[in-house]
């Protein structure tokens, strides 16, 4: 299983578990151990394991002279071994969240990183210091930053760490290590060179995740679409419903014996109303960012394959490179080139040698670029193999959760209302009944 | 829903028909006095057929006729059914009928009819004269009108509706040769009683009050109903957007893929199921707007008791003017300015012999002008007293529709909660199995 001796850098988790440390592929050392690292255990023991418990609450607004902005408490209550203490509080504002991710995105680029929300909502006009935007915000922020804690690799990173505990001064300092700017602009353009490209052989396996993807895709949108409008057309309705109660309430001024059941008929759809409301609240804040949430992973996920065919793209580049210095060397050694070797004065058989030993150098040299990029790739591929499971079982839980929570909802409402309803009907008939009674209680 | 007049109601002859006329009725009430005619028959629009023919201008036209059936009640002794005798009618006829009644009992709230073209309506519905579904309501509200009018103690006992129920052919010219159309009263006419009528009856200035009001706001209550129709319409349909979406969903997930499936289906079932609702909802529209039109027949009898009373008070200050003037020649003193006086004053006064005949005449006409002045406040009387007392008979038919109507919402209203509880509760079923 675990072999922790083989790499000092790997620290001891309390976690009885198989799983992999903080590191960065580059200093990895054989693919066995690291393959190795990378199990994931089953559902309910890293339930039962868990050893790390974050949340993110009140919101604060943070005025400066030069901006505005939120601030929201990030709690921490763990019991591992790499944290200096067992409970933690900071505040972080979004900027903060955005570094967290592109941090374990660059360290991780072929793991899935849960979406953050959006910078800025335009689709239905929110302002950025609307009370329903920001707690809307403050819950995926919430989600984002546990399905971090959740995920076994992302939980171990120093940011990570370094995310939930440092001072706000400590963060700052932090932040401006790291691959810089210019560093992260040369692999973009490795990329894109890459892409352009294009990979050749690419497994079966990666190909369907693709495929999937773009059909997830289209039908998580239709879905988010969908919400939407149902959200737009209940608050119309409710508009028009709301009307109803005053006209109720008027027509019962004009009469006399139909004025208590008017009255409770416009009582009747106040409450309907009221119910009703609730409900499109539960749709749209709850239903709806979910859904919005995965739009936003179907994105991840496109881009997470991309850099794993990236990957897979610059080594086979690098393969095609090292067979044409093969090829470059089988032609020399037939080649005798004469006439310039002799102006310079060298032996042509000096030539060739210095020539053969160029080569050489340079066949090896890629030779260990190889080896590194093969490995690199396989840990890759390992890597959004293992993340790509473990993501469709938390979309699975997510979705379910969310749609359950829906029906739940919306059952509750129709009880409301239900209820609402009868006892209106109970009254009417009861004073039917008591009027031909003529003897009324 | 059928209004079990009794026969309590004495029948009180209309002064405004011929005295053949009111014999007639006087005659039928005799024979059938206390007998309500539903006792006797069946009454019942059946079907309704498109025709075409040529119309007055003789242009071709489409048009829709209805099948009037009726049945008699104690036929069915040895239990066998009768068939029903039937004929057909078109809309413009039983509109012929209404305007007869009203001006012929106009101190009876007439039942209304349904509408004429389709108003406040929500896009599923067309608002096409020729939809089958708005000929579908129209004929059951044909029907409702015909059996409000059998079952009214007094217009049940009409001889033009009898032979409308049982004669086709020439029952329009016998419609128009009661010459009811010369009676009835202009709209100018009507319109100048209400403005200048001194005393009437403060209940009936009243009813006509709520008649408005009641106007009003079933009005209000129907154009926002018809917006929420359409927009609940709207929800429900989307969530069949649903369906679809989860259905191809499900074919590219293993584990999730039953559990989306038969979710969608539960979403189709709950957007199919807005079709059934919002028909019922539809029929409580229709109860709804019985009674706007029939707030118009009830402001229609009021305005007729501002027309009595305001001939009444003309009458009555005509007589007092000629009473003044009798005064003033027979004792030469011009108490008031007059142009006579003022005439005379230009002019020279009268001889002697014209003064008599003048006098004479005036005698005449007092005497005329008191007895119009009693005839009128008798009519006056009988029709404050017959029309209130179809005003309380019609008080409680309303009290008594309308709570049924609201009942009957409520248990509509029921219905849709037990129905989305169902489905979303096998919604989410379904979803656990996720």
């Amino acid at each position: 299983m675990l072999d922790l001796d083989e790499d000092d850098d790997l620290e001891v988790f309390s976690k009885n578990t198989t799983e992999g440390s903080s590191f960065n592929p580059s200093t990895q050392t054989s693919p066995g151990s690291m393959i190795n690292q990378y199990k994931f255990q089953e559902e309910e023991e890293e339930i039962d394991t868990k050893d790390i418990f974050v949340t993110v609450d009140d919101p604060e607004s943070y005025v400066t002279a030069i901006e505005t902005y939120i601030t929201y408490r990030v709690v921490t209550k763990t019991t591992r071994s790499e944290f200096d203490s067992s409970e933690f509080e900071v505040r972080r504002r979004y900027q903060d969240f955005l570094w967290l991710k592109a941090r374990l995105e660059e360290a991780h680029p072929t793991l899935i990183v849960h979406p953050l929300p959006e910078k800025f909502v335009m689709k239905g006009m929110v302002e950025r210091f609307n009370e329903n935007f920001i707690e809307t915000r403050r819950k995926a922020l919430n989600r984002f930053l546990n399905r971090i804690a959740d995920h076994p690799i992302f939980s171990s990173t120093e940011d990570f760490r370094i995310f939930l505990t440092a001072d706000v001064g400590a963060l700052t300092s932090h932040k401006k290590q790291g691959p810089g700017f210019l560093s992260r602009m040369g692999e973009s353009v490795r990329g894109l060179a890459a892409t352009v490209r294009g990979v050749r052989n690419r497994p079966e396996e990666f190909t369907a995740m693709q495929e999937y993807v773009e059909a997830f895709g289209q039908n998580i949108s239709s879905l988010d679409k969908v919400t939407q409008r149902i959200v737009r057309e209940q608050k119309e309705y409710l508009e028009d419903l709301k009307e109803c109660v005053p006209t109720y309430t008027q027509w019962s001024n004009s009469e006399e014996e139909l004025a208590e059941p008017l009255r409770g008929m416009a009582s009747c759809l106040e409450r309907c109303f009221t119910e009703t409301e609730e409900q499109v609240k539960e749709l749209n804040d709850n239903l709806n960012p979910t859904l919005h949430e995965y739009v936003l992973c179907t994105e991840t996920l496109k881009t997470v394959l991309r850099r794993r065919d990236i990957i897979q793209a610059e080594f086979e580049a690098k393969t095609e490179a090292l067979l044409a210095k093969h090829a470059d060397r089988e032609t020399d050694s037939k080649v005798l080139s004469l006439a310039w070797d002799n102006l310079v004065g060298r032996s042509p058989e000096e030539v060739k040698q210095q020539k053969q030993q160029k080569l050489e150098g340079e066949i090896k040299e890629i030779r260990e670029d190889l080896s590194k990029m093969e490995d690199k790739l396989e840990w890759a591929n390992n890597a959004l193999k293992s993340d790509w499971t473990r993501w469709k079982k938390v979309m699975r839980t997510d979705l379910q959760s969310a749609f359950m929570d829906t029906a739940e909802k919306n059952v509750n409402c129709y009880e409301k209302c239900l209820a609402v309803w009868e006892s209106f009907l109970l009254s009417q008939r009861t004073d039917a009944e008591g009027t031909q009674v003529s003897d009324s209680s | 829903m059928a209004d079990s007049g009794s026969g309590d109601i004495a029948v009180i002859g209309n002064t405004d028909l011929t005295t053949s006329e009111s014999e007639n009725n006087i005659k039928n009430t005799m024979v059938e006095k206390g007998t309500n005619l539903l006792k006797r028959m069946e009454i019942g629009v059946a079907e309704a057929e498109k025709r075409t023919g040529k119309n007055a201008v003789n242009m071709q036209e489409t048009y829709t006729v209805y099948l009037v059936e009726t049945r008699a009640v104690d036929a069915s002794s040895e239990g066998t059914t009768p068939v029903p005798d039937s004929l057909w009618r078109r809309y413009s006829e039983f509109e012929l009928l209404k305007n007869y009644l009203l001006v012929t009992y106009p101190f009876l709230v007439v039942p209304p009819l349904p509408e004429k073209r389709a108003e406040f309506v929500w896009h599923k519905l067309s608002a096409d004269n020729m939809d089958p579904d708005f000929v579908e309501r129209r004929r059951v509200g044909l029907e409702n009108f015909l059996l409000r009018v059998a079952s009214h103690a007094v217009l049940s006992n009409d001889k033009i509706f009898y032979s409308f129920l049982t004669e086709e052919n020439g029952w329009k010219e016998s419609v128009f040769e009661t010459g009811f159309q010369a009676k009835a009263d202009s709209r100018l006419k009507a319109l100048n009683a209400t403005f200048r009528v001194k005393n009437a009856d403060k209940r009936f200035a009243d009813m006509k009050q709520y008649g408005d009001e009641l106007q009003s706001v079933i009005s209000q209550l129907l154009r926002v109903r018809a917006r929420a129709a359409d927009r609940l319409y709207g929800v429900y349909k989307v969530h069949g957007n649903y369906g679809r979406v989860f259905s191809e969903w499900s074919a590219i997930e293993k584990e999730m893929g039953d559990g989306l499936q038969s979710a969608g289906h539960h979403m189709d079932a709950y957007a199919a199921s807005v079709d059934d609702i919002l028909e019922e909802e539809e029929h409580y529209a229709d109860q709804l707007k019985e009674y706007l039109f029939y707030a118009d027949a009830l402001r229609a009898v009021c305005r007729k008791h501002e027309l009595t009373q305001f001939e009444l008070e003309m009458a009555a200050q005509d007589l007092i003017s000629k009473k003044q003037q009798q005064e003033e020649l027979a004792t030469g003193t011009v108490r008031t300015f007059s142009l006579k006086g003022m005439t005379s004053k230009l002019f020279g006064q009268e001889t002697p012999e014209q003064r008599e005949t003048k006098l004479k005449m005036l005698e005449t006409q007092i005497e005329e002008g008191e007895e119009l002045v009693k005839e009128r406040n008798r009519e006056c009387e009988e029709f404050v007293k017959s029309a209130w007392v179809d005003i309380e008979r019609f008080k409680e038919q309303k009290d008594h529709d309308l709570r049924e109507a609201l009942i009957s919402y409520a248990i509509m209203q029921i219905s849709m909660c037990k129905k989305g509880i169902q489905v979303w509760n096998n919604a989410k079923e379904c979803f656990s199995k996720m």
